[in-house]
């Protein structure tokens, strides 16, 4: 195998198991050796289809490099590279072992050339990154992980069922675009959207990823969702469907977020606002469209990822997370309120700032084809995520109401993280070619900078900002949660359980009362004494039928006799000439 | 204990005025250059109105915490709704 057609998940892989091997120092340079190598040979990597194997009779490819799988490629393990220098001080392997998969599990989607392999890096990814969850080792991150795992086990497998189905139907196990509408890539289209956090099956990244690890939030960020966005710009391009559903998420993220209490879960539903934006794109499917999705995804992995790393300091130096209970750090934690600034300003696309320079591709793409409502929507949902995660993370985390919480600054290398990021925020928002030049649908034929444009977006942000400020006793934050689809399943789940019991536990109950208890209870009593009791009721039947009083001198001699076996021999003889009468008979005729 | 005064600028009224005044001029001098350019139109005239965006801007927020506002008497709860009994 050559440089120039290793795979990068290898590399993570190899690094998970080798993690375990290696002392405290040698983690720490391999976590970071790792995406950096990984980067190196994904810039090497030619063009073309490899790492070829056989299964079921199929020719699959585990890595295919053209320029969509390489852009996503570079920003997975740029990403990957600042993560893990964020999560530096983290000495047990566990974490870094799951973080690692789940990283080379995405790596191994993106380049998957056909739909089982996919899948395959699809299921891993669902896995390993439970263990993220898992890892905070508390009981709400127990059950939320649980709550994970299921959500994404279903997705995946609607996406199995589909996979199988396409196969049946095409012969081909290819993951290119899809054109054939139907229930195989229906359900593809499904599995693919539970994992970009879609609603109805969104609620698991706000139900989870903030009872993930400061470290581990931090890295979920990126991957689920911008694989699950990769793919669906590989098969569904110019699906209109995608349009209707990109718009509603990026103004469901928004009315969520606004209702939050908690920093990091406000910064979940950011998440579901900015993937939907790319999902529009993706539906508008025009070249621009899909670059602007592309170049979204890139620049939204970086900023969501400096925005966790800044709540993540925030709750690694306090242990709080609540916006009730923050406020006033950016006293003794200036530079990790700056660095937030920054991913704040980067995700609300403010002029020089990353989000600014791709994300209005998108919009310009909904004006090109025409779609005044995609506009509309979107120009809304730009003016809200200022709202939501522009000002109100930042407001109410380093400023608003003092709490007298006087925490430091968070560890220098998680400081260096941050600033790294926030470089490429910057550098991306001033200079954009160089992300421009790698974008895979053609040449960029997109300015951001025309003077109208800027001008027009400082006005749509400082004005929503306006707003926001005049409305601040509206916007009070309360000691509550919000109810989200994952109430369907979380009640559903108790209404499922309560009616199991009911049922299976009642007729349990009422089976062990008559069948355990009463029943045997019963026979018990009859055959102590089967003789005397067939005599006695025997005798009392007669009685009544002759409607007189049962004879208790008669009973009583009964029993005694049955209890003493005092029978006279000539009434067994008779039974015995009877019964075999009885069977002779049947035996003759 | 304290040797350092802490950085508690945001905490005077006074410099919060100061910033309040600021921000105040910042959106009136980025409206007035629509009174003097000729601006381009995506779908209606309207756009071409000194001050759309800032008047878009401001509306759909509003709206939107309006909204939120409304759906929260639905869907706020209590903290430890889930929690068992």
């Amino acid at each position: 195998m050559t440089m120039s057609s290793l795979h990068p998940t290898l590399l993570f892989f190899a690094g998970a198991v080798l993690l375990w091997f290696l002392p405290i120092i040698g983690r720490r340079l391999l976590i970071l050796l790792v995406p950096a190598a990984a980067f190196f040979v994904i810039t090497q990597l030619d063009p073309g289809l490899y790492c070829n194997y056989q299964l079921f009779g199929f020719d699959l490819n585990l890595l295919r490099v053209d320029k969509l799988s390489k852009v996503f490629g570079y920003v997975f393990t740029i990403n990957a590279f600042g993560c893990f220098l964020f999560a530096q001080h983290l000495k047990d392997r566990y974490e870094h072992t799951a973080a690692l998969a789940y990283i080379g599990a995405a790596l191994g989607a993106v380049f998957a050339a056909d739909l089982i392999s996919l899948y395959l890096f699809w299921e891993i990814m669902a896995v390993t990154s439970t263990f993220l969850v898992l890892a905070r080792k508390t009981e709400r991150s127990y059950r939320a992980a649980f709550r994970y795992v299921m959500a994404h086990i279903f997705g995946g497998l609607c996406l199995l069922a589909g996979i199988l189905l396409q196969i049946n139907a095409t012969g081909s196990v290819a993951f290119d675009g899809f054109d054939l509408q139907g229930l195989p890539t229906y359900l593809i289209l499904f599995g693919f959207l539970v994992n970009a956090a879609a609603p109805p099956m969104n609620a698991w990244l706000s139900d989870a990823y903030p009872e993930a690890t400061v470290t581990g939030g931090v890295i979920m960020t990126a991957y689920t969702t911008k694989t699950a966005v990769y793919t669906l710009i590989r098969g569904f391009a110019g699906w209109e469907v995608l349009m209707v559903v990109g718009c509603v998420m990026a103004i469901y993220g928004i009315i969520w977020a606004i209702l939050e209490n908690d920093m990091r879960r406000i910064l979940a539903y950011s998440i579901m606002n900015q993937v939907g934006f790319m999902i529009c794109g993706i539906g508008i499917g025009t070249t621009i469209a899909l670059n602007g999705a592309v170049s979204h995804a890139f620049a939204h992995i970086i900023y969501k990822a400096l925005l966790w790393m800044s709540a993540g300091s925030v709750l690694y130096m306090t242990g709080k997370s609540k916006c009730t209970d923050l406020g006033g750090l950016y006293k003794t934690m200036p530079w990790t309120m700056i660095f937030g600034t920054i991913g704040a300003l980067a995700i609300s696309s403010f002029p020089f700032l990353s989000g600014y320079t791709t994300k209005p591709m998108i919009i310009y793409a909904g004006v090109n084809e025409g779609l005044i409502w995609v506009w509309l929507v979107l120009e809304i949902a730009s003016a809200g995520v200022f709202l939501h995660a522009g000002i109100k993370f930042p407001y109410f985390v380093f400023f608003a109401k003092d709490n007298g919480l006087r925490p430091g600054e968070p560890p220098k290398h998680m400081l260096a993280a941050m600033a790294l990021l926030s470089f490429i925020c910057i550098f991306i928002g001033v200079y954009p070619q160089p992300l421009y030049d790698i974008l895979p649908f053609g040449v960029v034929d997109y300015h951001a900078y025309s003077f109208e444009h800027t001008l027009n977006q400082f006005q749509l942000l400082m004005f929503s900002a306006l707003a926001f400020f005049l409305l601040l006793p509206l916007l009070k934050r309360t000691e509550t949660i919000s109810l989200d689809t994952d109430w369907f399943y979380r009640m559903g789940g108790r209404g499922f359980y309560w009616l199991c019991d009911k049922v299976f536990n009642g007729f349990n109950d009422w089976a062990q009362k008559w069948l355990g208890q009463y029943l045997p209870g019963q026979l018990a009593r009859y055959f102590d004494d089967p003789g005397g009791n067939f005599q006695k009721y025997g005798a009392s039947m007669v009685a009544e039928a002759a409607g007189e009083e049962p004879d208790r001198e008669l009973e009583e001699r009964i029993i005694r006799r049955s209890r003493l076996s005092t029978y006279p021999v000539g009434g067994g003889v008779l039974l015995a000439v009877l019964f075999l009468a009885v069977v002779s008979f049947l035996y003759f005729f | 204990m304290k040797n350092k005064k802490e950085f508690d600028w945001f905490d005077h009224p006074q410099n919060i005025k100061r910033l309040k005044i600021g921000f105040y001029i910042v959106l009136v001098l980025l409206v007035v250059p629509d009174f003097f350019m000729h601006k381009h139109t995506l779908f209606s005239s309207v756009e071409a109105l000194p001050g759309f965006y800032a008047l878009f801007g401001f509306i759909a927020c509003v709206v939107i915490i309006l909204v939120s506002k409304l759906f929260g008497l639905a869907l706020k709860v209590k903290e430890d709704y889930y929690d068992d009994e």
